[in-house]
């Protein structure tokens, strides 16, 4: 087993409050202010990536058109506080309604996915994705609702109370803080009975259904929930950024969290979070290598699945003892396994 | 109104000539679904490869000014060399990024991705060795603008005749093929029952790979069309145009080649009217639409048949 | 002709045959008997490479055959009647007849038209259909297109998964009397079977097969009369 690391048992439960600990100094260590920021994005994009964790991880459902959810929590987020509608809704009441709009649009999208199969799935629900790129782009005629190429500016702040949050450290402790909400919710619902059903529908619908798990409201609380948490982080992104731009919502930033998931070790949330830092910190290291930074990507992704399927971390470390490895089917003929997933 | 009506049969035959192109790509797609039930992610990128031989091609024979030669004799030799080479890419990608995977036995999610990985990697390599800029096809001096036709009062290019008449040329080539020889058949016998297959002494996976080297050829003529008639390309084409002919596939059903082809020509109408009609903006959300809710209300398609139980799930 | 010594077979994590060892001489019909999950079709993809053991040997005519890709040990000279037809139903009768004969692609056309001709000499039916689907066939029609097949590949030895299966009394005599008639004609067969009496009035010998344990062996006259195989397969008390 290549990667049972060599801590004991009570290390290996500490480690997630060091880490913790770690996360909350990080910023007061950076150098400057453009590492502060880059921290901020890898809490931003580590919410997301728990997010698709929920759908792909938890369920089993590959979308490969989650980032639809994110740029609707964005622009939700900017119509409901900036200029453009003359709404300014205070931060917490807004990102309510952020929330419950994506986990509707989740809904939606989910429902008439819900017979499909898992390839079939993943091309619905990049078509989903791409209607809204097109719609978000071209909203602007007749009447202006997306601002179109343009994007909507001048969006509100995030502000508790009469105080405005402002500058890279505090946002940075905003997206820390939903971040840890998000990944105790993330733990706590995958030892619920949903997430139980989640991992019986994972391994096997058909089963999973035999047994009494309610197979259709299993799969659209996945996309709710899913969809909820890049909404969330969605309204964040747009009240940092002060902007939003229909380009900050194209299908390879769902490739780049989908890439997020499965390098961590899809299922395992602190893989998930690993694998969010590794993807929006490669590239700011090697920046000179930017160009090649996509290509390196895309080997990686065909080298992980042929060699680490798996992901990085296995998949409930660190809080569960290893299970032994499932024994390789002996010789067993491919092409039947290979088509009854 | 009246002038939307006059313009709609020169945008039908057009639907009709980016349909069969479609259909060439949809057949990659379909037919790698048939033996493997795995979306080839990256045959979008195949095609847009072959855009790039042909105009690679053309490039150099036109450097060599053979500018002269009949467009009869320059066009095979754009078409066969970016069949070839996208044929030979295709196998690779089988060989070394799914077969691993599905070989073992993994899900279904395993190859998608690995296919989603190789999707990213050949547009890159095609930015970082032939630049991000856009390449212009020299189509002018093989099929100058006004070489035209007035067919039943619809004006029409030669191009896009050639465009036809290639398309559904391979396409009654891949049939006879699939249809009459010893490998087609035992294309069809590996994606009706691969284990049977196996015991008739076929090799599976080589019936594998060549399927993936006849899409992929498909494919890579497809490109030098489709370069030929925009008359420009980049290195993520293949994004959209994939994209689309999945959706033709899925439309005719998939795994289903007779399918793959209507599709496609369904499609290429449908996206005309579309512009014809409605906003041109928002032709690719027909599109998705299209495919989304044919998946949804009728997932086997119009040519598809139920599945062996075995299959499904 | 063809031996198992010792053989264990896995399916994943589940243990098929527990060292089951067997022996088939040319120009027999043998019979293996056995419940379901028994371990007979496995035994029957063990020979054919389609699953691999984990130990124990497989041989054929004198040569090692485990560890052989499929194609190969078809090509040495075995063929299957899978269990259920499992006909090609997208492809024509002539068309599945052709894939029988896929390792002799390369011999003369004309000793490919005269194996044909013999077939449709088997089984008239087939000639009459050739250019049906097969899909649209009966059952029986099925079973034959099936022998069919198999024989199309010319093996010395035929193995036959459950020839009987979904068939109707009459037929399974039909096709028994086939079996029995190819045998004649110098095609040694290995028969899997649940309807005992059946298989075993036209076997040689007869294996009985249990858990992926082989538990008797004997002629197919002893098998008849032995009170156990009476009780567990002939539905006698």
């Amino acid at each position: 087993m290549p990667y049972s690391f060599p801590v004991g048992e009570r290390w290996r439960r500490l480690l997630p409050f060091g880490l913790a600990a770690g996360a909350v100094v990080a910023p007061l260590l950076a150098p400057n202010d453009y590492v502060v920021g880059a921290l901020a994005r890898i809490c931003l994009y580590a919410l997301l990536a728990l997010g698709l964790n929920v759908v792909v991880g938890f369920a089993g459902l590959l979308d490969i058109g989650y980032v639809a959810f994110f740029g609707i929590g964005s622009y939700v987020y900017a119509f409901l506080a900036s200029p453009h509608f003359g709404l300014h809704l205070p931060f917490v009441p807004a990102m309510l309604i952020v929330a419950a709009v994506a986990a509707v649009s989740g809904i939606l999208i989910g429902a008439p996915t819900l017979r499909l199969r898992g390839d079939y799935l993943a091309i619905v629900t990049l078509g989903f994705g791409e209607i809204t790129y097109i719609c978000l782009v071209n909203l602007d005629r007749p009447i202006n609702i997306t601002g179109g190429p343009n994007g909507l500016i001048a969006i509100d702040p995030p502000s508790f109370l009469g105080y405005v949050i402002q500058g890279n450290i505090q946002y940075y402790y905003l997206f820390l803080l939903t971040l840890g909400a998000v990944l105790l919710a993330s733990l706590r619902l995958r030892d619920s009975r949903i997430g139980w059903a989640w991992q019986a529908i994972r391994e096997d619908e058909l089963a999973a259904g035999a047994m009494g798990v309610n197979t259709t409201v299993s799969k659209l609380q996945a996309f709710a929930i899913g969809a909820t948490f890049a909404g969330f982080a969605g309204g964040l992104l747009a009240s940092w950024q002060r902007s939003v731009f229909p380009d900050n919502f194209l299908f390879h930033e769902s490739i780049n969290i989908l890439a997020m998931v499965i390098l961590g070790g899809m299922g395992n949330v602190f893989g998930v979070i690993l694998g969010a830092a590794i993807i929006v910190s490669l590239p700011e290291i090697f920046r000179d290598l930017a160009l090649y930074r996509l290509l390196a990507f895309g080997g990686m992704l065909m080298v992980l699945m042929i060699f680490r399927p798996q992901g990085l971390l296995p998949a409930r470390w660190p809080f569960a003892a290893h299970a032994p490895e499932k024994p390789e089917p002996a010789g067993a003929p491919a092409p039947r396994s290979a088509a009854d997933d | 109104m009246g002038d939307i009506l006059a313009i709609l049969p020169q945008q039908l035959v057009f639907g009709l000539a980016l349909g069969t192109v479609y259909g060439l790509v949809a057949l990659g797609y379909t037919m790698v679904y048939g033996v493997l039930f795995m979306i080839n992610f990256a045959h979008g990128e195949v095609f847009m490869i072959g855009a790039y031989i042909g105009w690679g091609v053309l490039a150099v024979l036109l450097d060599w000014s053979v500018g002269g030669l009949h467009p009869l004799w320059v066009l095979p030799l754009m078409l066969v060399p970016a069949m070839l080479f996208c044929g030979g890419l295709g196998m690779t990608l089988e060989r070394f990024a799914y077969r691993p995977l599905y070989a073992r036995g993994a899900t279904r999610l395993g190859p998608l991705i690995s296919a989603v990985g190789a999707s990213i990697f050949l547009q890159n390599a095609v930015m970082l060795t032939q630049g991000a800029r856009m390449k212009v096809y020299m189509t002018n001096f093989l099929f100058p603008r006004d070489w035209r036709f007035d067919i039943l009062g619809v004006n029409i290019s030669v191009l896009v005749i050639v465009m036809i008449v290639v398309s559904v040329l391979l396409m009654w080539a891949l049939v006879v093929l699939v249809q009459r020889t010893t490998l087609g058949r035992s294309i069809r016998a590996v994606s009706e029952d691969r284990e049977m297959a196996a015991v008739m002494g076929i090799n599976v996976g080589r019936v594998v790979g060549m399927t993936f080297f006849l899409g992929s050829a498909l494919g890579g003529a497809a490109g030098v069309l489709i370069g030929l008639y925009y008359t420009q390309i980049d290195f993520v084409m293949g994004y959209s145009a994939g994209l689309k002919a999945f959706t033709a596939a899925v439309l005719g059903g998939i795994g289903n080649i007779k399918g793959a082809m209507v599709g496609g020509l369904l499609l290429g109408v449908i996206e005309s009217l579309a512009v014809t009609f409605i906003n041109p903006a928002f032709k690719d959300v027909v599109t998705f639409a299209v495919l989304i809710l044919t998946l949804v209300f009728k997932p086997e398609g119009i040519f598809g048949e139920t599945l062996a139980d075995w299959k499904k799930v | 002709m063809l031996s198992l010594t010792d053989v264990v077979t896995y399916y994943g994590p589940i243990m098929a045959l527990k060292g089951v060892s067997l022996g088939v001489d040319a120009g027999e019909i043998v019979c293996l008997l056995g419940g379901n999950a028994s371990g007979k079709s496995t035994t029957m993809k063990t020979v054919l490479g389609i699953v691999r053991p984990r130990t124990g040997t497989v041989e054929f005519e004198g040569e090692r055959i485990d560890g052989l890709a499929t194609g190969e040990i078809v090509r040495r000279g075995i063929a299957l009647v899978p269990e259920s037809r499992r006909v090609f139903g997208r492809m024509t009768v002539w068309e599945n007849l052709v894939m029988g004969s896929y390792v002799r692609r390369n011999e003369p056309k004309d000793e490919l038209d005269r194996d044909m001709e013999r077939v449709y000499g088997l089984f008239p039916r087939l000639k009459e259909r050739a250019q049906q689907y097969a899909g649209t066939l009966s059952g029986g029609e099925q079973q034959m297109l099936a022998i069919g097949r198999a024989l199309m590949a010319r093996p010395r030895l035929l193995l036959m998964d459950e020839p009987s299966m979904g068939l109707s009394p009459a037929l399974v005599d039909q096709v028994f009397d086939i079996i029995q008639e190819i045998n004649r004609q110098g095609t040694t067969i290995l028969v899997v079977e649940q309807n005992a009496s059946v298989a075993l009035s036209i076997a040689h010998r007869g294996y009985v097969l249990q858990n992926g344990q082989m538990v008797a062996s004997d002629t197919a006259a002893a098998l008849l009369k032995a009170d156990d195989v009476r009780r567990a397969y002939l539905g006698e008390e």
